[in-house]
């Protein structure tokens, strides 16, 4: 059932998926806005999960824990999206205002409390 | 099971994402804005999920999978209502302000 080729496909996977994880994480570290995070991570967390578990679920066979991992893919392509939209419409509900390059070096704090919403 | 023995691959990415997560756990301290902690928290969570399966199949044990699943649903339900308490201001009644 597991080969050569099986095995080196999986390890392609997992490490492309480790990859995404990084890339996500320095999104996530080095960008200077809220929004500018945000999209970073969202998309770089769920492909990354995706690949990562996509290669588990090839290692694992088509038995009863392969559905198991396709199915927490399937969880994940949902919810990721899900959060992150509602994260950010709260957020910008909230009056944090998107960062511009005219911003100077940091991103920009939320004016006041939410009663002052315009 | 085979001479493919995967093992050892899944222990390195398991350590490395938990790498990822405390780095990811600092944007979570130093954020300067509230959302930036929520998202910080989300990323963790989805982070741990990957972890707790990759340690299911390290060890063998299917537990895990269920353990990660149960924690992927949680995670997004932390992240919908600190969402929503931080945009209305509180948890009962419709999402509408």
């Amino acid at each position: 059932m597991i080969d050569a080729a099986h095995a080196l496909l999986v390890c392609f996977l997992v490490i492309a998926g480790a990859a995404f994880f990084f890339i996500g994480t320095l999104g996530l570290l080095r960008f200077p806005d809220f929004y500018t995070r945000i999209h970073a991570v969202t998309k770089c967390d769920a492909l990354g999960a995706g690949l990562v578990l996509l290669g588990l679920a090839i290692w694992r066979g088509p038995d009863g824990e392969g559905v198991r991992i396709l199915a927490l893919i399937a969880l994940l392509l949902i919810s990721s999206p899900t959060a992150g939209h509602a994260l950010a419409r709260a957020a910008f509900r909230t009056g944090l205002k998107p960062w511009t390059r005219n911003d100077g070096e940091r991103d920009g704090e939320i004016p006041g409390d939410a009663s002052e919403r315009d | 099971m085979n001479e493919w023995s995967l093992i050892p691959l899944f222990w390195g990415t398991l350590i490395f994402l938990l790498i990822n997560a405390f780095a990811c756990l600092w944007r979570g301290l130093a954020g300067p804005t509230l959302p930036d902690r929520i998202l910080a928290a989300n990323v963790i969570g989805t982070k741990t999920m990957v972890v707790l399966v990759l340690l299911g199949l390290a060890r063998e044990q299917g537990i895990w999978l269920d353990v990660a699943l149960v924690y992927g649903l949680l995670s997004f339900t932390v992240t919908l209502v600190a969402g929503r308490l931080l945009e209305t201001g509180r948890l009962k009644g419709a999402w509408k302000q």
